[in-house]
């Protein structure tokens, strides 16, 4: 385990500012399956304006598939906007090789061309393979590869990071 | 103590080929309806297709004539991006002599990567599985009166769109069980996802007496077979066969088994029909029922695309 400590509440907060900061009229909020859903949601009970989020899955575009196989318990792409001529704000929870932010820009454009897609994330931990930069992010972090960041929400909503791996 | 292991699984338990649905875990077919859940939606989307069989060859083997499950297999395989090869074995070398196995290998040595079989003899996808090479899978399309697993995890997704839970239904499969793959495949899942209560309702003659130990109640009285039920599956009686001694006409199987308006009264108010197609109307169903309210039939169709896309894409994931 890490000495890593991470505030996933407190990082939640600065994310909301962040998000605030970036929004535009006329944005479309949309959260990455599963992490970056639970944060756009929170965020949109938060913040009324922001409207209702969509969801969106890495699923059917992920570049391991033929590796890993089809993933269980993935939640399907579900947009309550057109995302034809839409700019939209999408959401992660932790952004690391870029290759989930990729196969998501894929699973989008298959519904449509939007106008544009700006990034923001609760932790960029380096480690970039693509190249893919998110335009907020509120913590930047570097941990070994074989450590897995991940985000868990509580039966309350309040957010908690986890570290696994070896360091 | 030595258990033979299922074919359909790798050493990891994940499902490399779909031969049957006797034997896989629950857990992997629901696996396979949550997948397909998934899939469904892509027929909303602006762009009808997802890449996951891209650079993949899906080789349709119909040994035996089928133009609709065919289709099916074919649009689930082209929507996951695969090229797709029908061949009409019928038609081609099997009627100049070549062996099973042998028009296999060369298929193989065309870089296939996935068999989709159907074939008169029961076993043939097994015997295919047993045979072809490690990162080549197979599914069963249909063999002889044994499996239709398709078909069952389609009736499957179906029931659970429209009745959720499985723990609480009544399910009766009316007709011409004995000839029935999809029965077969059906009493298979059902009882696999829980389903307390199975019947199989249909005249002596066409209703097998080896269902009891599969945990089904046979019912030769129409009435008494559906009264109650959540689900009704119609069988299609199957006309080529109605010139044996199986039945004396198919005007008095209407008046016994054919479901009516009249007859389904009998059922829940709320009971899903359903038929794995095509329908003979004013046979096992009037045309009141295949087209009232009650009716599932077309949504079974619609169902069965996402569900072969589902099963292609989990069994081309995992390997042997």
């Amino acid at each position: 385990m890490s000495n890593l400590i991470l505030d996933a509440e407190a990082l939640y907060t600065e994310l909301r500012a962040g998000v605030q900061a970036l929004w535009r009229p006329g944005m479309a909020l949309m959260g990455i399956w599963s992490g970056g859903a639970w944060l756009a949601d929170r965020l949109a009970a938060d913040l009324p304006q922001l409207g209702k989020p969509g969801v969106i899955s890495s699923t059917l575009h992920r570049d391991d598939f033929g590796a890993r196989g089809m993933a269980s318990g993935t939640d399907a792409t579900k947009i309550p906007f057109s995302v034809d001529g839409a700019h939209i704000l999408l959401l992660d929870d932790v952004l690391f090789t870029g290759r989930t932010t990729r196969a998501v820009l894929n699973e989008l454009f298959d519904f449509g061309r939007p106008a544009s897609v700006t990034l923001a994330v609760l932790v960029d931990r380096g480690g970039r393979e693509l190249p893919i930069q998110p335009a907020f992010a509120a913590a930047k972090i570097s941990l070994p590869a074989a450590q897995k960041l991940a985000l868990a929400q509580g039966d309350d909503g309040r957010f908690t990071f986890t570290i696994e791996g070896d360091a | 103590m030595l258990h033979k292991r299922n074919p359909q699984l790798n050493h990891h338990g994940e499902l490399i080929h779909l031969l049957s649905i006797e034997g896989l875990p629950r857990d992997v077919v629901t696996h396979i309806l949550d997948t397909a859940g998934t899939f469904l939606s892509v027929n909303d989307r602006e762009v009808k297709k997802v890449p996951l069989l891209r650079g993949k060859s899906v080789f349709n083997l119909f040994f035996e004539n089928s133009t609709r499950t065919r289709t099916t297999f074919e649009i689930a395989a082209k929507r996951l991006s695969a090229d797709v090869i029908n061949l009409d074995i019928a038609k081609s070398s099997a009627s100049k002599g070549e062996s099973l196995l042998d028009t296999i290998a060369n298929l193989s040595a065309m870089h296939a990567d996935m068999f989709v079989v159907r074939h008169s003899e029961s076993g043939a996808p097994y015997l295919i599985a047993q045979h072809c090479a490690p990162h080549v899978h197979v599914v069963n399309a249909g063999d002889g009166r044994h499996a239709h697993p398709t078909q069952g995890l389609l009736d499957m997704y179906t029931i659970r769109h429209f009745k959720k839970d499985f723990t609480q239904l009544s399910v009766a499969i009316v007709g011409d069980i004995v000839h029935s793959r999809v029965a077969r495949s059906d009493i298979h899942a059902l009882t696999t996802l829980g389903v307390p209560d199975i019947r199989a309702v249909g005249p002596k003659t066409l209703v097998p007496g080896d269902l009891k130990g599969m945990g089904v109640r046979v019912c030769h009285d129409m009435a008494e077979g559906i009264r109650g039920a959540d689900v009704i599956i119609m069988l299609r009686l199957q006309n080529e066969r109605m010139s044996g001694a199986m039945l004396p006409s198919a005007g008095e199987f209407f008046k016994n088994y054919g479901l009516t308006e009249d007859k389904l009264r009998g059922a829940k108010p709320d009971a899903i029909v359903m038929h794995p197609g095509p329908i003979n109307r004013g046979v096992e169903i009037d045309s009141s029922v295949a087209d009232g309210a009650h009716s599932v039939i077309l949504p079974q169709v619609t169902f069965g695309i996402a569900v072969r896309m589902a099963v292609m894409s989990i069994i081309a994931g995992n390997d042997a």
